[in-house]
């Protein structure tokens, strides 16, 4: 095993985040996540990889030489927040099978196609009352505050059973926890704080059957702390990605003008238009991580070795010009099922299903009743979340 | 084509139920993949293939059948 305290590669690349976007399109991944596997070192001196090419990508995220266990010696973190994230009692998407799964399948019922499927009225109920609202503030709009968030925010809260009236306290909460640039002590004390909410909310439910925190709680067999840390993640999961995704996808659409149009024309064409903004998109930008706990040789053709930490780019395989031809182009027309936004393997998105659905209903909504909808800045003032492990807006302003 | 799922391995991903909701179905509490025809018509071959593409956890498995 390579150890972690081994000198750094001499001419190895230091890997840091934020990697800057091109100048030309913010909507492209980094410049630095376009090239083969390339081995580089972490800010502690830790050997790792950054793999971008889509069957190289598949590989990491579903081979179980691969694991996405933070406790074993090499998991690579990119900057010392990132380990601060980590709990004593992990959630399982930092576990492998079969920890992993007995944890995930407790969760799993919530997030079916056809459970997702029956939420369609009330999800089409939360996006209009949300549209609604922004209607009648009147324009200038901004569509992450007035849209974007509070549409996967309802609706986790209630599959969770968490007030939404403490919204501003975990989405503030959530905002330190991803940001890529914050030290350890302030994701650390953000953490401690999201969690110590959790972990009393939790105990407050137990015997209630009503939503996932009740029920996790109500369980014999989790500890308290797995029922905190397994909850936190679904709420800061469920309502970061699609919040995110949803103003940027609007974006993406008003400087798309002809894709727009045909969404417009077809609104039947909406279930595959969003899964290529998934694919065009892939929010997740600073690529997914594992640690090797075997050699593995990719089939790029890298030599992975035992204890050498990993991140998986899927924005840069959602990309591939093999797997997708034209990759580059925003085609809403094409057959883009095989992204790997949701990343891939036993630890894809769980809330998958959830999310595909919230957006389908908000893009769907937001172009059918909005037909003027219009920035209300010129595009060269919007601010983008580079800083986030999860790329958006801060704000989208908007007129109608 | 012959259809066989592994559901040790089914992480519930629900890919296969939008690619071919004919042929798999999920299960009420966990969401383990449920067949619902081993032996589906030779129409959906190509969406049998796409399923078993987009199955994240290699749950599923098809092998040709002569004809
Ligand atoms: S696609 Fe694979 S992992 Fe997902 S539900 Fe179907 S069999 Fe299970």
């Amino acid at each position: 095993m390579t150890s972690l305290h081994e000198p750094p590669h001499e001419t190895a690349e230091l890997f840091t985040f934020p990697q800057p976007r091109a100048t030309g399109c913010p909507f492209d991944p980094p410049p630095a996540q376009r090239r083969p596997a390339t081995r580089m070192a972490l800010w502690d001196g830790a050997p790792c990889w950054m793999v971008t090419d889509y069957q190289d990508v598949r590989t990491v995220l579903s081979d179980r030489r691969f694991s996405a266990d933070a406790r074993i010696e090499g998991f690579p973190f990119f900057a010392p927040g990132r380990r601060a994230f980590i709990r004593d009692e992990p959630a399982f998407i930092r576990l492998d099978d079969p920890e992993h799964q007995r944890l995930r399948r407790m969760m799993t019922g919530d997030f079916l196609v056809k459970r997702v499927d029956q939420l369609r009225p009330r999800i089409q109920r939360i996006v209009d009352d949300a549209l609604d609202a922004m209607i009648a503030k009147g324009a200038p709009a901004d569509l992450v505050a007035d849209f974007a968030f509070p549409i996967p925010s309802l609706v986790i809260c209630e599959l969770l059973g968490v007030p939404y009236e403490d919204h501003e306290f975990f989405q503030r909460q959530s905002r330190l926890v991803l940001d890529a640039t914050a030290g350890a002590e302030q994701v650390k004390a953000a953490m401690d704080d999201f969690n110590a909410y959790m972990t009393e909310l939790a105990a407050s439910k137990k015997g209630e059957e009503d939503g996932i925190v009740a029920r996790l709680a109500s369980r014999e067999d989790l500890t308290p702390g797995e029922v905190a840390s397994n909850a936190l993640l679904l709420l800061l999961a469920g309502h970061e990605t699609t919040a995110n995704m949803t103003s940027l996808s609007t974006l993406v659409l008003l400087r798309h003008p002809e894709q727009l149009a045909k969404l417009r024309a077809e609104p039947e064409l909406v279930k595959g238009a969003v899964e290529e903004l998934l694919r065009y998109l892939t929010i997740v930008h600073t690529g997914l991580p594992r640690v090797a706990v075997e050699d593995v040789e990719l089939p790029g053709g890298a030599v992975v070795r035992a204890g050498e930490g990993v991140f998986a780019m899927i924005a840069a395989a959602n990309r591939d010009e093999e797997m997708f031809g034209a990759g580059e182009e925003l085609d809403i027309t094409r057959d883009a099922r095989r992204h790997l936004a949701f990343g891939f393997g036993v630890h894809q998105c769980l809330g998958q299903p959830l999310a595909r659905v919230e957006l389908q209903i908000a893009l769907a909504t937001l172009v059918r009743r909005l037909p003027g909808l219009r920035l209300a800045v010129p595009f060269e003032q919007v601010r983008f979340r580079t800083e986030s492990l999860i790329y958006g807006l801060h704000e989208l302003p908007l007129a109608w | 084509m012959h259809v066989s799922v592994d559901q040790d391995r089914c992480c519930s991903s629900g890919q296969c139920v939008l690619a071919v909701p004919t042929v798999f179905d999920q299960d009420e509490e966990e969401g383990v993949v449920r067949l619902l025809d081993a032996d589906p018509s030779p129409e959906l071959d190509e969406k049998l293939r796409t399923a078993a593409a987009l199955c994240p956890a290699g749950a599923i498995s098809l092998t040709e059948v002569a004809r």
